[in-house]
């Protein structure tokens, strides 16, 4: 199949991929020149000649308060440059101003784990000219570390940075915490750039070394701050969802994996973070504790953390103040790469995982994993770390509700496979938890105890009696967009949808 | 034995998608309301919506209970009407009294329906005739107290600690047990002070009912937790009927037990927590226990 703008060879999805391991790319780059101070994004676009069909690279630590990937592709817009690939790690909402310069050519493709908001609809409504390439967070550095991509500028937002170009995210005004995205950025942008609204004579506390930025660009400000990480993160009150995450504990508790040294990973949503509360009273009773928790890393963690409940957090980007506030004071809350976090060709985290606790949007009867699109199949997240967890941890939790509203969970075949089945081991949901046949060692486990243990084929009966079967929806041949696993492998594809055929 | 009742989960009747789900928070009965927490103009929308759902919905492992209008409304003959053949447990009847307990018994014998009655005590007057009012008919296999109603009839404030109760709730305890009929506390309404509802429920616990209602599914876990026997408990009454077993075989009238003598109150508890470590899945065959 030739996918018109991804140059790639590519290998269709087959059981057992995952492990493809490359040669990583050695960063050699030391530009240790004083003056990189440039005066506007405008000169230094002049300065570096930036031309049509380029790739620029954006991390999304901002988050949804992000002003940088607006202000640069407005700059490049005004000098009619077209055809650019954005290589960024997530799309939000507020980069809603990006539609009209992928309506206009400016933009032609785009690189994400994760997008949401306006841009994923002009993507599902056909606008991109070239299809999006949905990577995980441990694929992007692994495709620019192995050449794949290459990118020619990394604009890099950056919360506090000093006169050599030496990195903090975790100080300023703007502070984010963890800056894990913006390393590979740094390290392999042909030109790199860091955007900043404090610069600083001297930081000695660095993230990220000077050696690696070529230009310093000062602006009044990087992003909205409310908007760029939450002022805390809260459990869910839903008592379905705090149902879920009762059971989920049990699980855990009786894996066999939950022992002194475990570690554990949960997302920033409300019932995730319910399983971190109910997880921190069951290691309190048992006198538990664990070696690291990972990832995304919340208040709740940080609780942990400073309770003596886990060693150390690995944080690849922070979720909400506590977070920001503990990465700055504690030593062991340790600033990772995405690439120390996810990478397969690196030494990485989640490869070390016991637990991870995940989301989704559907799972099917393989227990394959949608967390891309809607349940009509319209681009609405991406992976992020979904896969690259799953694939590390010893035991994979898909905590859901069974349905919501109308909308069941678990269908016979997912419209996009985000994460591949054999990579996912429990799904729990308020009326059972079912164990994917092929871990045997859990289902014999939790067999001896009272959990409500049911296969997914009865799970998604119950379902289907209480709500229904959602009719089937139609797509055209329009491909929109290709999913590519954290090695490389390609395992679905992402069509525009038929909504004629529908009606 | 009677059924299990440790959480009695009240659910609007009026409210579909809380309905459809109403028996996933391990609540051992739920309430469908038709009464307090449906307006005047959806009774009627209400009593449809129960009809379909007894129709399209098989509650799992749970008792299913409908809290009808009150004897003396406009509303209480249209919900019998409506509800005496469909496929649910029990009816409750707010604000109880002799006759609209005879009066119920009477519709549901006249269809020869298998809907058992609980009463709702909630007047000074219930209080007063409750070992009549549950002595009122067969059908009748218990009590809830409803603490607020309670409340303004006596006029008084129903406060946290709940010592306008007290007098209420020992003597509805001591007449349900006279009569070996199940009797459940009042709902803890503050639903953000989860310690008040822990101190509550082990209060009720304490002086005798068999479990709680509630008003909010988040309060399901702990009331669970607090009525179910702990795992010490559970081991000790196995203990206790194991060396009575002994004992008899062996002719032994009295024995000890941890240097502690063991007579037949202590026998008969043992073998009530026993029964509900059973009846909640707590004990297999070999008696261990994964109480979660």
């Amino acid at each position: 199949m030739e996918i018109n703008g991804y140059k790639k060879e590519f290998e269709l999805y087959s059981y057992g991929h995952g492990n493809k391991k490359q040669k990583k790319v050695q960063t050699t780059k030391k530009n240790s020149s004083l003056y990189k101070i440039k005066k506007s994004v405008s000169d230094l676009l002049d300065e570096i000649n930036i031309q049509d069909g380029m790739t620029l690279s954006f991390h999304h630590h901002l988050r949804n308060g992000d002003y940088v990937l607006n202000m640069v592709i407005e700059e490049i817009a005004k000098r009619n440059i077209k055809d650019i690939c954005l290589f960024t790690s997530s799309i939000f909402p507020c980069h809603e101003p990006l539609v009209e310069h992928i309506k206009k050519g400016t933009v032609t493709q785009i690189y994400a784990a994760y997008i949401s908001g306006p841009v994923a609809n002009a993507i599902n409504n056909g606008l991109l000219q070239k299809p999006v390439i949905m990577h995980t967070h441990g694929g992007r550095p692994r495709i620019i570390e192995s050449g794949e991509v290459t990118i020619d500028v990394s604009f890099i937002a950056v919360p506090t940075c000093d006169q050599k170009g030496n990195i903090n995210g975790s100080i300023g005004k703007s502070a984010c915490g963890s800056l894990g995205y913006a390393y590979t950025d740094a390290y392999y942008g042909k030109h790199t750039v860091v955007i900043t609204d404090n610069l600083v004579d001297k930081l000695d506390e660095i993230h990220i070394e000077g050696q690696f930025i070529d230009s310093i660009i000062t602006i009044d400000s990087i992003g909205d701050a409310s908007k760029i990480v939450s002022g805390t993160t809260k459990i869910t009150q839903n008592p379905i969802g705090l149902k879920i995450a009762r059971l989920t504990t049990e699980v855990i508790k009786h894996s066999g994996y939950f022992r002194d040294g475990f570690s554990f990973q949960t997302g920033a949503g409300g019932t995730s973070l319910a399983v971190a509360d109910y997880l921190k009273a069951l290691m309190l009773q048992e006198k538990i504790k664990g070696s690291f928790a990972s990832g995304g890393i919340t208040g709740y963690l940080v609780d942990m953390h400073e309770k003596g409940l886990f060693e150390k957090l690995y944080d690849v980007q922070c979720f909400d103040l506590e977070a920001i506030r503990s990465i700055r004071e504690n030593p062991n809350h340790i600033p990772i790469s995405a690439s120390k976090y996810a990478n397969i060709n690196d030494d990485c985290i989640v490869s070390d995982l016991d637990f991870v606790i995940l989301g989704a949007t559907e799972i099917d009867l393989d227990f394959n994993v949608n967390v891309t699109t809607t349940s009509i199949g319209e681009i609405m997240g991406g992976s992020g770390g979904h896969s690259d967890t799953a694939f590390g941890a010893k035991v994979t939790i898909i905590v859901s509700q069974l349905f919501n509203a109308r909308i069941p969970v678990i269908k016979d075949k997912v419209i996009c496979k985000t994460t591949p089945g054999e990579t996912v081991d429990v799904l729990v949901t308020e009326r059972g938890i079912a164990v994917n046949p092929k871990r045997s060692d859990l289902i014999e486990k939790l067999e001896k105890t009272n959990l409500p243990l049911m296969t997914i084929e009865e799970l998604k009966n119950i379902s289907d009696q209480l709500i229904g079967v959602p009719q089937d929806i139609s797509f055209t041949n329009d491909l929109i967009g290709v999913v590519e696993y954290r090695d490389g492998t390609v395992i679905d594809f992402l069509y525009k949808r038929n909504e004629n055929e529908e009606k | 034995m009677n059924r299990l009742r440790r959480s009695l989960l009240f659910i609007p009747g009026n409210s579909p998608g809380m309905l459809q789900n109403a028996d996933v928070f391990d609540a051992d009965s739920i309430i469908i309301d038709l009464e307090d927490s449906v307006s005047i103009d959806e009774k009627d929308s209400a009593r449809c919506l129960l009809k379909e759902l007894t129709n399209a919905i098989s509650y799992q492992n749970v008792e299913t209970i409908v809290r009808v209008n009150p004897f003396e409304t406009k509303y209480y003959e249209q919900d019998i009407d409506a509800i005496k053949s469909l496929g649910i447990d029990t009816i409750l009847l707010p604000k109880a009294d002799i006759q609209s307990v005879k009066d119920l018994d009477k519709r549901l014998s006249l269809v020869n329906s298998r809907i058992k009655i609980m009463v709702l005590i909630e007047t000074a007057l219930g209080v007063e005739q409750v070992f009549n009012i549950l002595n009122a008919t067969p059908r009748c296999i218990g009590l809830m107290l409803g603490g607020e109603d309670l409340c303004v009839d006596l006029m008084c404030e129903r406060s946290k600690s709940g010592e306008e109760l007290l007098y209420a709730r020992t003597r509805v305890v001591n007449a349900a047990r006279a009569l070996k009929k199940s009797v459940i506390d009042t709902p803890f309404t503050d639903t953000s002070d989860e310690e008040g509802l822990i101190n509550d429920t082990i209060f009720a616990k304490n002086i005798g009912f068999n479990g709680k209602a509630s008003i909010n599914p988040r309060q399901i876990h702990t009331i669970n937790r607090i009525f179910t026997p702990s795992i010490q408990e559970i081991k000790y009454a196995k203990r206790v009927i194991e060396a009575n077993e002994k004992a008899l075989k062996e002719g032994k009238g009295v024995f000890s037990l941890d240097g502690k003598m063991v007579d037949l109150p202590v026998i008969k508890r043992a073998e009530i927590i026993m029964a509900i470590a059973k009846n909640i899945g707590l004990v297999n065959m070999s008696g261990d226990n994964h109480g979660n």
